[in-house]
């Protein structure tokens, strides 16, 4: 025991100083969008009230669909960009649950329901495609979604209502063929899952406010924390100075929340929609499970390399065929869950997105095309949408054009996208010269 | 013992579109045999091992011929997995690991300690959890059994390969019902101790009753561990012997004892030019065939061969000179030296290359025969052009007569010269190889493999067209060749390349013996 | 046998789609349709294009695949444009350039972006080998994105091309003004009835397929083609390929920059912004229909693929308006389809790694 302290207590400085500058570089990518966030609300001079108030709106929104990402990556096959078929499927639910006139949470049930299956089956179409163009899947996911909108737009737009038979006033066009370009979920799904009191006349069930949640979670991530580094293997356990920076953030967070509350300011406004943020959280919870699973372990094994897996008689199609229905189902149910919090939709537009924006969330949260956990997804979700509430108005402020904020947030998305593909595959190419085999001693 | 053989192969044979490579291969092993297996390249080793491992390749390709036996029961290895099951297991060549899993990890590699949970009950066993506890207990049993001192926690990423090595035999080791250990070069990455202490590992294996089978080309290790040793020589068995009834003397004349008949050119030695290309201490830089020092001088108008065997640096020698892989130290041709690490140079200080992997390098698969007999004068001189300044285009009616002409002289079977080389068969390719050498008009011919995967007659054909050019043309040339015999048939010297050095040069008609003993890494004793 | 190795040159796809067009194209005659009128409408649309299809065939060629990033040079072509149309509007006052100069001198300005550009871009792709696809298809994405931001902020100054309010350069610029519009599809045009053939347009293509086509019967060419079918043959010959793939893929970007001058002349605009988006797509699946793989292309495929896959698109409209006004949007849903489809189908042919 004694000499391990001495050894811990030597070690701790110098390493502290590296392991800092490791921290910074490999951190490189959400430490300047963690910069531009801040630089980005300053500038933009929006008052915490509105801010808060979207950001907590966007995270419920998009988290749940960015951890959709997080499998596919575990299995080897890079961003997911097919994931856009899960949303088209959840759409196609959403809008004969919305002609069925099934609203609030048993509406959101019957979709999840309904989705599972179609999505299940979508994604088991894809794993397959992608066992046919292995090595090139990130690319082949994105077509697929170019593809598949081409067959969304035929049954949505000219199938419905002329060989599907379908009348409804609320969805489809005043021609009779085809689902109106907006849909509106008002009186439906709409906060059917964020807002399930209003389905029963109870307005504020299962919505605190932002403050309360705050400490709440504040509470619950610090008795996590302890609860594991108490119960933990040694080895396992987190650094001291990992420990405490953690704690400070927690305590931070928490003394912040006390403040709103004690105060009368409009943040105490904000509501959380609970259930929501439960789902997500289950998720987190459940995909966390499932890395340390026998399934979860084949994909890891599969995504470092197929060969080695293959060898080791692991049914490597099979792995990432099932990698890609887990994603595709998290991906449809995602989607739903933005749907309802969205209210209205765009029946052809507001799936297009989806693969972009949730996979460079992800990078920017920190991930890699080759590495990628629920704390970039969760990290990422935060940065990438406060860039995107903060940019108009950070746009119309510098240059008095909103315009040029959204430009500037989109090309955000693709950039950071394009450079974390590109770094990838640069150091790949480099990776396969250096280790093409250990051939011969080296004496 | 007296017991039955825990391994039988009886009659195997396999052959790869057309070209038979086991034939009627017979192998019995006991329990807790260490049979050695030895051979050269090409000899069958890799695909023997391979047929019983149930690697995809095999059955990828028609399957095999013959019968399988495990503890006296007919199987079917279908799969690696199926080999698993049957308690066969193997410790490969390349590594076989997950650089970020832990040492544990990839023992346990999809055989992961579980414990069923909530969710695995509900959704099936794929969901139960990984009992890392047990995991890391049954990684440090198998490696105790190595007496090796890894840590299990220690990512895989960064350990030395020694370590690497001995973590995947733990794996096998870890395997309950384990019966059959194939190693397959398991030294070839090691350093001596890590090697001195692997042989150990392995007799303590047998030991315990584990039947091991050992594939090495370095025969003072056979001759160290293994109780019983079978020379493969073009997919047959040569020989079985009994350790203390064999030699490393007649091991390595097994090994490399002639297969074909071919004249041996004996009384060409005597006529020796100025040195026109020679080389001193070349490295190279070729994954697997690894050059480490090599010196060597060629004469004018001699045929040189470069002979040894797979994986100790034959191959590398020419691809160095040729820039087609990173080497250093000095090459000079007549005299000059060459810039190194340059296709470029090596082809306008005269030299021309025929590649060992003639449809990977050699060739155009998808071009006409015509275009890739004028490539290399085109690309490497710029031949075969009518050039207007900075502009070019290609001079079809000199491609046309130039391949016309080399058809005809090196009687290359094709519809016409526009036939895409593709469709052409080993050898015909191979004269086209030869051919878009020849067009380059070279002071030195360098040719790797002449003969690798086209059939007997043509190999002839070929042989006899590499002495025509020298005895007609009084060129040049550098053969490396796995196969010893066509060098001996063809060459003046014979440069036998060990571990990465030229172990010795022999006459064509010295004895089975020095060739044998040059290749197999030991000294020359007496003249014999 | 014969037929075997036919069926097999022409795969199951491509035979699809022929027959596609085959059949809209006798549709459209037992519909009665317009005949003249879509012939001339296909005629100009696939002229349109078929410098932006040819753009395709260097880069697969010379081994970095289809060049999904051949907005790249689209954006090149675009720069090449304004900067002319700015020149001419300052220097209205001294001297006034005929449109055929002008158009000149845009495929001129142009052409210092295109090599800059191509240099920079066949760096990069020589560094991701093996992702080229992806990789492309994002710095291109990329790249249009930032653009948009360049268009409000570059200084032109030419009020045809500036919004009235505000800043920046219009979504539009309109080439009429100045007789660029429809400018190569009537240079020479021949009217036979009511069908007008677009002379100058196709001949301007004609002329860039033929210069490629003499470029890759150059030593350069063959090095190229070479380095692309076989890089290691073509390193063992003493071709750099890195090299190669640059000057494929700057050869690429040079003709997507000439391929959008032509395509905007005959459309009337230049189209900034979102324009160039997802015209390399459009580029992809053409070469793909006309039989190329993403490995391998010649001048047939770019004729052939051009043809099909944009006479479909010409075609597929009026048929499908003919038989309900409500399928208004079948056109455009066809060639998602066929589009993405195609390119799904090369992907997989491929055979990944």
């Amino acid at each position: 025991m004694q000499s391990k302290t001495t050894v811990l207590r030597e070690s701790f400085v110098p390493r502290s100083i590296e392991s800092i500058k490791q921290f910074l570089v490999s951190n490189m990518v959400t430490i300047m969008f963690v910069i531009l966030s801040v630089l980005g609300y300053k500038v933009s001079g929006m008052t915490p009230f509105l801010f808060f108030m979207d950001i907590t709106a966007r995270i419920s929104r998009n988290a749940f669909l960015v951890l959709a990402l997080i499998i596919p990556v575990m299995a080897g096959m890079g961003l997911n960009f097919s994931i856009v078929l899960g949303a088209m499927a959840a759409q196609a639910v959403v809008i004969f649950v919305t002609h069925w006139g099934i609203g609030g949470l048993p509406g959101i049930v019957l979709a999840v329901a309904l989705v599972t299956p179609l999505a299940a089956l979508l994604g088991f179409l894809t794993g397959t495609l992608f066992n046919r163009t292995k090595g090139q899947e990130m690319i082949a996911g994105l077509i697929l979604g170019y593809f598949a909108q081409g067959v969304y737009e035929l049954i949505f737009l000219q199938l419905v209502g002329s060989l599907i038979p379908m009348s409804n006033p609320r969805l489809i066009m005043g021609s009779g063929v085809g689902v109106r370009t907006t849909i509106d979920l008002t009186g439906g799904l709409k906060y059917g899952l964020d807002w399930p009191g209003q389905y029963w006349g109870n307005d504020l069930l299962l919505r605190p406010t932002l403050p309360w949640t705050a400490l709440g979670l504040s509470v619950l991530l610090a008795l996590v924390l302890l609860a594991y580094q108490l119960r933990a293997e040694k080895r396992k356990r987190w650094s001291i100075p990992r420990m405490v920076a953690s704690m400070v953030g927690i305590v931070v967070i928490a003394a912040w929340s006390i403040v709103q509350i004690r105060s009368n300011s409009q943040i105490n406004w904000i509501r959380v929609p609970l259930l929501t943020w439960l789902v997500i959280g289950a998720a987190c919870v459940g995909l966390h499970f499932f890395s340390k699973t026998k399934l979860g372990q084949d994909m890891r094994s599969v995504g470092q390399n197929r060969h080695v897996a293959a060898v080791a008689g692991i049914d490597v199609n099979r792995v990432r065929i099932k990698a890609i229905i887990l994603s595709m189902v998290m991906a449809a149910w995602g989607h739903i869950i933005f749907l309802q919090n969205l209210g209205t939709f765009s029946t052809y537009g507001s799936h297009e997105q989806v693969g972009l924006y949730s996979a460079a969330a992800l990078l920017i949260g920190g991930a890699t095309v080759a590495k990628a956990s629920i704390k970039h997804a969760v990290l990422g979700t935060i940065l990438f949408h406060t860039l995107f509430i903060v940019a108009p108005a950070a746009g119309r402020q510098l240059f008095g054009d909103a315009q040029i904020g959204e430009y500037f947030r989109v090309f955000v998305a693709y950039g950071v996208i394009g450079i974390t593909l590109a770094m990838h595959a640069w150091k790949h190419v480099l990776q396969s010269r250096s280790d093409a085999k250990p051939s011969g001693t080296e004496h | 013992m007296g017991a039955a053989p825990i391994l039988r192969m009886r009659g195997i044979s396999k052959s790869f579109h057309g070209t038979q490579v086991l034939h009627d291969v017979n192998l019995e092993i006991m329990p807790g045999e260490i049979h050695g297996i030895v051979g050269e390249n090409g000899a069958g080793k890799s695909t023997l091992m391979n047929i019983l491992f149930g690697m995809d390749v095999i059955h990828s390709t028609g399957g095999y011929e013959g019968s399988l036996e495990i503890a006296g029961k007919p199987v079917d290895i279908k799969s690696p997995l199926q080999a698993m099951e049957h308690g066969i297991g193997m410790v490969h060549q390349e590594f076989m690991l997950l650089p970020s899993y832990s040492v544990a990890e990839n023992i346990k590699l999809n055989r992961e300690v579980l414990k069923p949970n909530l969710v695995s009950r509900l959704f099936g066993s794929g969901l139960q959890s990984l009992d890392y506890e047990r995991m890391y207990r049954d990684a440090r049993r198998a490696l105790g059994r190595l007496n090796v001192g890894i840590d299990e926690f220690a990512p895989i990423a960064g350990l030395p390969v020694g370590y690497m090595q001995f973590t995947e035999i733990a794996r096998e080791l870890d395997k309950e019902n384990l019966r059959i250990l194939v190693f397959d070069e398991p030294t070839a990455v090691l350093g001596e101790s890590e090697a001195a202490h692997l042989l150990k590992a392995i007799q303590e294996i047998a030991a315990e009753g584990i039947a091991v089978l050992f594939i090495t080309h370095r025969l003072s290790e056979i001759m160290e561990v293994c109780h019983n040793i079978t020379v493969l020589r073009d997919g047959r068995v040569v020989a079985t012997r009994k350790k203390n009834e064999t030699n490393v003397l007649e091991l390595a004349e097994l090994m490399v004892g002639r297969s074909m008949q071919f004249n041996t050119n004996s009384k060409r030695q005597v006529q020796r030019g100025k040195p026109i290309l020679e080389v001193k201490d070349f490295k190279v830089d070729m994954p697997g065939e690894q050059v480490r020092s090599v010196d060597l001088t060629v004469y004018q108008g001699e045929i040189l061969g470069i002979g040894g065997l797979a994986g100790q640096g034959k191959i590398g020698i020419a691809n160095g000179i040729m820039g087609l892989f990173p080497a250093s130290g000095e090459v000079k041709i007549n005299g000059e030296p060459l810039e190194l690490n340059s296709s470029q140079a090596a082809i306008a200080a005269g030299l021309a290359f025929v590649s060992e992997d003639r449809r990977g390098v050699g060739l155009l698969l998808d071009a006409s025969i015509e275009l890739n007999i004028a490539s290399g004068a085109m690309f490497g001189h710029g031949k075969f052009l009518k050039t207007w300044g900075p502009f070019s285009q290609t001079d079809r009616r000199a491609i046309r007569e130039n391949a016309l002409k080399y058809i005809k002289q090196l009687g290359v079977r094709c519809t016409g010269p526009t036939q895409k080389v593709r469709q052409l068969s080993g050898g015909n390719q191979q004269k086209v190889c030869i051919a878009r050498a020849l067009t380059m008009n070279p002071k030195i011919l360098l040719v790797s493999e002449p003969t690798r995967g086209i059939d007997v007659g043509a190999k002839q054909v070929v042989l006899d067209l590499l002495r025509e050019l020298n005895e007609e043309l009084g060129m040049t040339i550098v053969v490396t060749s796995s196969e010893l015999a066509e060098l001996r048939s063809i060459c003046s010297r014979i440069a036998i390349i060990t571990d990465g050095q030229v172990a010795g040069i022999l006459r064509p008609d010295d004895s089975d013996v020095n060739f044998g003993l040059l290749m197999a890494g030991q000294p020359i004793e007496k003249g014999a | 046998m014969a037929s075997n190795s036919f069926l097999k040159r022409i795969d199951l796809a491509r035979l699809i789609i022929a027959e596609f067009f085959v059949f809209l194209c006798i549709t459209a005659v037992a519909l009665r349709l317009n005949l003249a009128e879509l012939i001339t409408s296909s005629l100009s649309r696939i002229g349109m294009w078929s410098v932006l299809v040819l753009a395709m065939l260097p880069a697969i060629v010379s081994g970095i695949g289809p060049n999904f990033g051949v907005s790249l040079g689209i954006i090149c072509g675009l720069l090449g444009g304004l900067t002319a149309l700015e020149l001419a509007y300052r220097l209205d006052e001294i001297v006034q350039f005929s449109p055929g100069i002008l158009f000149l001198m845009a495929i001129l300005f142009s052409l210092p972006f295109a090599l800059l550009v191509g240099v920079g871009y066949g760096w990069l792709l020589n560094r991701v080998k093996g992702s080229e696809m992806m990789i492309a298809t994002y710095v291109g994405f990329s790249i249009v994105s930032i653009m948009k931001l360049a268009w409000v902020f570059l200084p032109f100054t030419n009020p045809e091309m500036a919004w009235p309010i505000g800043r920046g350069v219009r979504v539009q610029v309109a080439l009429g003004n100045r007789g660029l519009a429809q400018l190569l599809n009537n240079f020479l045009a021949i009217r036979i009835g009511e069908v007008v053939i677009p002379t100058g347009l196709l001949l301007s293509g004609a002329l860039c397929a033929l210069l490629v086509w003499f470029f890759m019967r150059s030593q350069t060419g063959m090095a190229m083609a070479a380095a692309g079918s076989n890089p290691r043959f073509a390193q063992a010959a003493g071709i750099s390929v890195d090299r190669q793939r640059i000057i494929g893929t700057v050869l690429s970007t040079v003709l997507g920059a000439v391929g959008i001058l032509i395509y905007s002349q005959s459309y009337g605009f230049l189209q900034l912004y979102e324009g160039p988006m997802f015209m390399p797509f459009v580029a992809v699946a053409a070469i793909l229909i006309g039989g190329a793989s993403v490995s391998k292309a010649n001048i047939t495929h770019v004729v052939v693929g051009t043809i099909l896959f944009l006479g479909i698109q010409v075609v597929a409209v009026p048929v499908a308006n003919a038989f309900t006004a409500d399928w208004s949007s079948m056109g455009e849903i066809s060639r998602k389809i066929i589009q993405n489809g195609v390119i799904l189908y090369a992907l997989t042919q491929a055979g990944g790694e």
